[in-house]
């Protein structure tokens, strides 16, 4: 996995790249966590994200959780079709903040 | 088209991008379509994910090997995982409820979504667990 993090006013936008497993959680965590907690805005652009996991899942569970807390939210965007799968699989297309 | 192919894999969570491209191989010398052969790639590596997540719970740089096989016979898949970790139990393996929001405990969920059927068999001397998961396809 790869990232890049663009800043724009409050919104800082995460591109994650490649296959997302429990490999590279703590890692995809270490990225996304802190700048939530920061309370920015976080987009999470998944378009080249070819696959993800359970473990993947639960990075995009957290980061929505935390941002709750923090008062700020997690948009995650342009979900490539592999990942939307198992996002509604385990049906939570409602529940994270999806464009 | 029946087949059959066995790999070791390290119980390692390094190792299941390996076990994943083991199973995208032998799926695609079976031609299955796309969609069907990422569902059971997801089913694979949660099961392998499991092992190393579970069975090696609190066992740090094992030299273990897992062994992952996968065989078509008259069109019926099974996917055995064979490794030597704690015993599973396996009454105690449940998923959380879906509307219980919290990360973890999906894994098990995706894999009874994706396949037929996962039992556990004590039929291997060599090995401590044998997971058998199959599907008709």
């Amino acid at each position: 996995m790869s990232y890049k993090i663009t800043e724009e006013g409050n919104i800082s936008t995460v591109f994650l790249n490649g296959e997302i497993d429990m490999d590279v959680t703590e890692k995809a965590k270490e990225v996304i966590l802190p700048i939530v907690e920061s309370g920015k805005e976080v987009h999470l652009n998944l378009k080249d994200v070819s696959y993800m996991d359970s473990s993947g899942i639960s990075v995009l569970i957290e980061s929505h959780q935390k941002a709750l807390e923090n008062n700020t939210k997690v948009v995650v965007k342009e979900v490539s079709k592999s990942v939307l799968k198992v996002i509604m699989m385990a049906k939570l297309e409602q529940i994270l903040n999806l464009e | 088209m029946d087949l059959s192919e066995s790999k070791d894999f390290l119980v390692h969570t390094a190792s299941l991008k390996e076990v994943r491209v083991f199973s995208r191989e032998v799926f695609d010398k079976l031609k299955l379509d796309n969609d069907l052969k990422e569902e059971l790639v997801l089913a694979i590596a949660e099961a392998a994910q499991n092992i190393v997540k579970h069975a090696y719970k609190g066992v740090e740089n094992t030299t273990d090997h897992m062994q992952i096989k996968i065989s078509l016979k008259d069109n019926n898949l099974e996917i055995g995982f064979f490794d030597k970790g704690k015993p599973v139990v396996a009454e105690n393996i449940q998923h959380r409820k879906l509307d219980d929001i919290k990360p973890g405990g999906l894994g098990t969920f995706f894999i009874k979504q994706i396949m037929d059927d996962a039992v556990f068999k004590k039929d291997q001397q060599q090995w401590v667990n044998h997971l058998i998961l199959s599907k008709k396809i």
